[in-house]
Formats: C-alpha cells, structure tokens, sequence
C-alpha cells in the first residue's frame, strides 16, 4: 500500500495529540505508512469568512506538496478534509482561479495540477484498509458498549464536493463503530452540527447546538460520543467539561475519539493512544470489553 | 595614545548598555496586563527562581542544555544542517577568536604558559578560526541576500550584523596578509629582535624570507643563490625561529600576501598595514560599544533564553517570572525566520501581502512596541490583523531556535490589540477558536466587547436597509456581486434551507436574532441588495454545517452565497478608514 502525505493540521498538535498519537498507532498496526510534511500549513478552513483567495491558496498550497511526491493526503480533521476537498473541486472547475492560484504557487516551486485523492481518516479504513482487514484486526471487542457517532459535517456536506458518503443516510463511520464490538445507536440529531465552528464567535449558540445533540444522544442510550474530528471533539471535550463549572451540570456525556475506541479494541495499550489526555475521563469503556 | 580611552570609552559604553539592558529585563512587559507587576517583584521572582533550580535536581537539565542547546546548538540542528554548520562555524570561531586572539594575552599564560601569537599553534589557529568564521558568515550572505531563503526577511539590523562581522573579518584577514607582505614591517621586526650588525646577513634574511616566508622587499627578487639562502636559514634559525614560526602556517594570511605581491610596495608605502590596523582595533570598540543594543546582543539573550526554557515549567511558574521573561525573549529573538518558515497561516501572508502576518516580523514589531514607540493607526490596524490572522498551531514556538515561547507572547497582545475598539472582522471566525476554548480566563465583558464592535462593523447599514418602512432601492455595487456565488438566482422561495438550518431551528423568534433568514438572504440578492444581505446577522451566525445547500432542490450554493457575502463585509470594513 502506497504510504500517505499525513496532514495533521493546527488543532491536534496544539491542542489534541491524543488524536495523531492514537491514529498513528492504530494505522502502524494496519501496516499503514505514513508521510510527514514539514511545510505544510493551515488547510484554509479558519480564513474562508474573511477571505478566499488565502483559503485556496493554504489549501493548494498543501495539496501541491502531496503532489510533488505523488501522495494522495490523509487528513483526521473533518474541517481539513472539506476545506482541501472544497479547493480541490472549486480549482478544478474554475480554470481562472487555477491560473491565479498557481501563479502564487510557482514562487513555492510548486503546482497545483489536481491529481492527488485527499481523504480522511475514516476513509482510508473504511475503503482503502477495507472493512475485513480492519475487522480482523480487531482482538478484543467490546459488548453492550453504547455509541453515539458524531458524524460531522464537512466531511458528509456538500456531498457533491466531499464524496465521502451518503449525506442523508451515512453508514461508513457505524459500520466501523460496529466493527470494534460497539453498538452506533440511532440517534435524531446525528447529522446536526456541533457547534464548534461558532466558539468565540457565538458561544452561547455554540453550546445550545452542542447541549442538543449530547442530551439527544443521551436519551438515545448512548454512554460515550465518538468523534473523527478535533473541532467535533474538543467541543464535546474542553467545552462540555466547562459546562460543568459555568452552568452547574452535573452529568456528562465524554466523547472518544474513534481511534482511541478502534486502538483499545485492537489491543493498544491505552497509553500509546493518549488517553490521559482527554478532559473528560474515558477509561470506562474498558469495563465493556468482552472478558477473553 | 588615542586608543586607550577609545578602548575604555567603548567598553564604558557597553557596560552601561548591558546593565541597561539588564534592567530592561525587568522593567519591560509585553501587553499591557503584564504591567502590573513591580520591579523589586521581578527582580526578587527571578533571583529565588535562579536560586531554587541550582539547589534542586533541575540543575541537571540546565547543565545538560547548556551542552545541547548551546555549544552543541541540537535546535538549529534540527531545523537546518545548512544553518547548523553555519552557526556553529560563526559561534566557534568568533568565541575561540575572542579568547585566544583578542584576549589571548590576559587568557592563555592562565592555561597553557606564555603567549606568542606569532608562534604555533596560536599563528595557525588564528587564521584557522578566522578562515571558520569566515565560512560561517559567507553561508549567513548567502541564506539572505542569494538563496533567498522564503519569508527570510532582513532588515537593517540584520544587515548591520554581517557588516560588522565582515568589517572585522576581512580587516583582520587582510592585516595580516599585508603584514606578511610588508617589507618596513620587516625590517622592523629585524631591527627590534634580531642582533645583526652586518649587512650582507641582513640581505642574506631578507632573501630568505622573500624566498620562504611571502616577504615582498622592493629590489629584491628570486630566485637567490643558494649560498645566499643558506646564509639567510641560518640567520633565521639564529635570529627569528624562537619567536616565530613559518608564516606558511598563517595559511590565509600568507596566501593574501602571495596573492599582494605585485602591489605589495604600494601598500606598504601607502601604510596599509597602519590603516587596516586601526580599521580592525576600530571595528572591535564599535562592535564593542554597540553591542547591547544591536542583533548581536543575541549571544547574551539566546543563551539565557534557551537555558529558561528547558528549566521553566509551562505552568505553575510565578507570573514575575513569565513577564520577566517575554521581555528577555525579545532580545533573545535573532530575526532568523524560523518560525515564518513554518507559519501555518504563512499562505494568507501571501494572499494579502501583509508582512506582519509572520511570526519574526511580528517580533520586530513586539520590540518596537514594547520600547513605548509610537505606532500609527493602520500600523496597529495591520499588526491586529497579523497577530489574529493566527491559527495557534503553536509550531513557531515548537520550532524557535531561541526556546522563545512564542504562543504566549501572541496571546499576551491579543487582547490588548482586539480591545482597541476598532473592529477586527476577524474576531468573527473560526481563528476565534482558540480565544472561545480560553474565555473563562477573561472577565465575561472584556469577553464579549470586540465580538460585539466587530458585529456592528460587519452589519454597516443594515437596520437603515431592512427597515420595512423605508423605499427599498434595486442595484447595488457590482464590485460586490461578482464574488458572489452566482447561483442563488435560481432560488425559488422554497425556505427548505431555512427549514433546516439548525442556527435558525435554535431560536423561537429567530428573525429578531438573525436579521435575515437564509431564504430571505437569497431573495435580496434577486433584487440586489448585496449590501443589505452583507450586513444580516445571519451570515455570521452560520455554522456552516452545509444543510441547506445539501438540501436545496435547485441546487443554490447556499453556504457558499453566505461565505461570499462574508468576504464582501470583511473587505468593507477594511477599507473604512
């Protein structure tokens, strides 16, 4: 298997490395390699209200790397996947922009020419890796271990644009769930939005979205969120732990990511998928693995 | 002699520059909350945090970095083999050229007996470590001025920097050179040292030394008879060879004087050996002098940067010692545009061109700032903009050569710059990120303030337009609507995406909140009213979630429409003066 142009972008080194610690573990298991690139930067994401020239140009930027050694991208932040993916689509529509932005490119040495696949985490397991390889992998299932799948929005929409699987219907990240012995419950609200794009903006907003979709999981019987996106889980992590201080909530629903969920499945130890390091305490899933 | 008090005005100069700059250590603070803290305060945090890591275990990690990060120099190294073995060549030479040529007198009877700079090893070494030197700065050149390394910027002080170094350098080099080359220096020397009464010996050394040692002397040219240069070996041995050594062996020098030759004369009757003499002693008290307040103050201020950094633990650390500590990272800063390198939004400098977006610029300007210099209006509007248009990856910091804390001087000045009362349309989007996830460290008011300033900017005109009373007029700028995503003329009116908007779902009178519902804002743009649409709340309250253009059965690009109409208030608002 061809190794990867690993695009860990702002947030997770920053503030979330329990997400490139847990994935880079589980994709070493699955005998996937991964590259790393020093000079890429932001995916553009942040900078697409203010200004698009900047958006496609860190976007391009990036993918123009991948290009360059002929790697397809693999992203873990879902805000990264459809922001590289909206540049993608956007500069191999609009020939103009193209010429723009590669006009910028060359002082890089680079060029934008729209032959790298840019996925995500979940994809690369669900299609590339294949649910089978995955499957067998998985050594130590959980039982009656309850999920709620946070799907995440710019991944799923505009399904035009990203490809990435059934906006109305997903399957791809509870096949995957199920896959580690875990149920993915049904739940309403399961496509909705989590808020974080509206921290510091609208923080109010922010957490109401955020409040709706933990107490429609909740009712949903699920005992942990599980995320693929660090702005999904720092939300449902630093943000929902603050709740607990500013509005006097007691109970908390805490969120994992999937590769912490699929590694402990896996047999990783629990240290090599950082889990310390969530705010929220998630050792508890342990008592749902199934007893060898 | 004039030199002396040259010599000890330079020196006064720089101690009154370096106890200065000590003092600066204290007395200065990056952002204004930091100016709190008193004097006596710092002073006394530092002196008990300096006492308490050397009488604990963590002596062991400051030695060990004094090791790594600083005669080993592992951060560059890890940055750049290039800027390692630049580094290193400029960091050896010129500290080895300090001890043992500048202050070998005072230095190696200390260590290694008497010192006679023009015997081995010191001859050799002299121009050994110069030739290193050098080297080192010959990259530096390059790096700056040829290769053009991206987003490496230089400004007068980096200038100023190489052409003190070169200046001292090349006068050295070429001293002595000359020397070598100089017959009065010669005879000279003969005079003084050796005990010669006949002429033909003296001719005989001469010679000799033409022959061998590089000596031009006028009217004195090979090849000799090999009487002659016998007569002149021996006369070295017994004369010269206790006290001085092949001049071969001051490889660069003697290779400047080879290559003098033909105008060897000139310069001696000129007294270039005096000039470049004076040049040399001149450009050591400059450098002296200016010192402390120059780039090169960096070799106090890096070292002791590093140091802190492996020893001082992110948190818990007194705060005197922080704000102490941001004022000695702004010395410690050597302008070597690591971080800019590796800037995450280093693309959105190249977008817009603003130079203050990178991360060593920025620094420029935190120095300038921090001195109490004046900075104009669009100067602070360009430096807000720099300091937000940040999306707190942190690598500037995990990257800094210098172990400067980056991150936590950005987030000292960014709320004071964002509290300015001059809206900062950036406040709105997700490069508030970070600032959201920390709000429980702010005062709730304080909190709010450039969201709301901000706000207000981005609506202009908009209750003036959407008053139903008033007579609605068609148009608009056209500028405006060609970044517009096109296809909301195909709306309908359906209101699927307003129906399905989660912000929208989340208020019970949601149009009282959001100006203008997402439906409603494709409906302006049909009749034009960018300006209208541009200033709804609305646009700023997506979360761009993408479920009503996923929804919407006429394929508008709804998300899209609103993106562009955010760029369009952004850009209005940047143009108000």
């Amino acid at each position: 298997m061809k190794p990867y142009a690993f695009f860990i972008g702002c947030q997770i080194p920053a503030r979330l490395q329990q997400y490139e610690v847990s994935a880079r573990a589980v994709l070493e298991r699955l005998d996937v390699e991964l590259k790393d690139f020093r000079q890429f930067n932001c995916c553009g994401y942040p900078m697409r209200n203010a200004d698009e020239k900047a958006f496609l140009l860190s976007a391009a930027k990036n993918i123009a790397l991948a290009e360059r050694a002929g790697l397809d991208i693999l992203t873990l932040c879902k805000c990264c996947f459809g922001s590289l993916k909206a540049a993608d689509h956007l500069l191999k529509e609009d020939h103009e922009k193209r010429k723009e932005i590669n006009r910028h490119l060359t002082s890089h040495k680079l060029a934008y020419g729209g032959t790298v696949q840019i996925k995500h985490l979940l994809s690369v397991l669900f299609h590339d890796i294949g649910v089978d390889t995955v499957g067998q992998a998985v050594t130590r299932p959980f039982k009656g271990l309850k999920i709620a799948a946070q799907n995440g929005c710019h991944a799923l929409r505009p399904s035009r644009v990203t490809r990435f699987d059934d906006p109305l219907a997903p399957v791809m990240f509870d096949r995957l769930i199920k896959l580690t012995g875990a149920e993915s419950v049904d739940w309403q609200m399961r496509l909705e939005c989590c808020g974080a794009p509206l921290i510091g903006v609208n923080d109010g907003l922010s957490a109401s979205l955020m409040q709706r979709k933990i107490d429609d999981a909740e009712t949903a019987g699920a005992r942990y969120l599980c995320t693929a996106c660090p702005y999904c889980q720092l939300q449902f992590d630093a943000v929902q732990e603050t709740t607990i201080s500013g509005r006097g909530k007691t109970h908390m629903l805490p969120s994992i990511l999937f590769p912490q969920l699929l590694g402990v499945s896996m047999g990783v130890p629990k240290i090599k998928l950082g889990f310390e390091m969530n705010r929220l305490d998630i050792s508890g899933v342990d008592s749902f693995l199934k007893e060898e | 002699m004039i030199l002396k008090p040259l010599f000890y005005a330079s020196l006064f100069l720089f101690g009154i520059g370096f106890i200065y700059k000590l003092h600066t250590w204290f007395s200065r603070h990056v952002g204004l909350g930091a100016g709190d803290i008193g004097y006596g305060n710092r002073v006394f945090g530092a002196a008990k945090g300096v006492f308490r890591i050397f009488f604990s275990s963590r002596i062991v990690v400051l030695i060990n970095s004094f090791f790594l990060d600083i005669l080993v120099q592992r951060r560059i190294f890890q940055q750049s083999r290039l800027r390692w073995v630049m580094h290193m060549l400029m960091f050896w030479g010129f500290t080895l050229l300090l001890l043992m040529h500048a202050l070998g007198k005072f230095i190696i009877p200390l260590l290694f007996g008497e010192y006679l700079p023009t015997l081995n090893p010191y001859l050799f070494l002299r121009d050994f470590f110069g030739l290193a030197m050098l080297a080192g700065l010959t990259i530096a050149v390059c790096r700056r001025y040829i290769l053009k390394t991206p987003r490496l910027k230089s400004n007068g002080m980096d200038l100023y920097a190489i052409v003190i170094l070169a200046v001292l350098m090349s006068s050295g080099m070429l001293l002595a050179g000359f020397k070598i080359a100089s017959d009065s220096e010669f005879q000279g020397m003969v005079e003084d040292y050796a005990d010669i009464n006949d002429e033909t010996e003296v001719e005989a050394l001469t010679s000799f030394w033409v022959q061998e040692f590089g000596l031009v002397s006028p009217g004195m040219k090979g090849p000799f008879e090999a009487d002659r240069l016998a007569a002149g070996r021996e006369s070295h041995e017994e004369n010269c060879a206790d006290c001085h050594a092949d001049t071969k062996w001051a490889f660069t020098g003697y290779a400047i004087a080879r290559a003098a030759r033909p105008i060897a004369p000139a310069l001696d009757r000129a007294g270039a050996v005096g000039i470049l003499w004076y040049l040399h002693i001149l450009s050591c008290f400059a450098g002296l002098a200016y010192l402390p307040f120059s780039k090169m103050f960096h070799i106090v201020a890096t070292p002791i940067s590093l140091l802190i950094d492996a020893v001082m633990a992110g948190t818990g650390t007194s705060p005197e010692n922080v704000v102490t500590r941001q004022a000695l990272e702004l010395d410690a800063c050597t302008h070597c545009g690591t971080c800019s390198r590796y800037c995450s939004a280093m693309m959105a400098y190249d977008a817009a061109g603003n130079e203050l977006i990178l991360p060593s610029e920025k620094m420029v300007y935190l120095k300038r700032w921090t001195c109490g210099k004046d900075i104009s209006h669009n100067a602070l509007r360009a430096i807000r903009e720099g300091i937000y248009l940040c999306t707190n990856c942190d690598r500037c910091t995990v990257v800094c050569p210098s172990g400067i804390r980056l991150k936590e001087l950005w987030v000292r000045v960014r709320e004071d710059l964002v509290q300015q009362k001059d809206p900062e349309p950036l406040v709105l989007s997700p490069l508030s990120f970070l600032r959201g996830l920390c709000r429980e460290s702010d005062p709730a008011d304080t909190y709010s303030e450039p969201i709301i300033i901000a706000r207000k900017a981005v609506a202009g005109n908009f209750d003036a337009l959407a008053d139903k009373t008033g007579v609605l007029s068609l148009g608009g700028d056209r500028a405006d609507r060609a970044v517009i995503d096109s296809t909301f003329f195909h709306c309908f009116g359906c209101q699927t995406c307003t129906t399905v908007c989660p912000v929208v779902g989340s208020f019970e009178d949601p149009q009282d909140h959001l100006g203008m519902l997402p439906h409603q804002l494709m409906c302006a743009l049909g009749l034009g009213q960018w300006e209208m649409a541009a200033g709804a709340r609305m646009i700023w309250d997506c979360v761009t979630c993408y479920q009503c253009q996923e929804h919407c059965p006429q394929n508008v690009q709804v998300t899209e429409v609103l993106y562009g109409l955010k760029n369009t208030a952004v850009r209005r608002v940047k143009k108000c003066p």
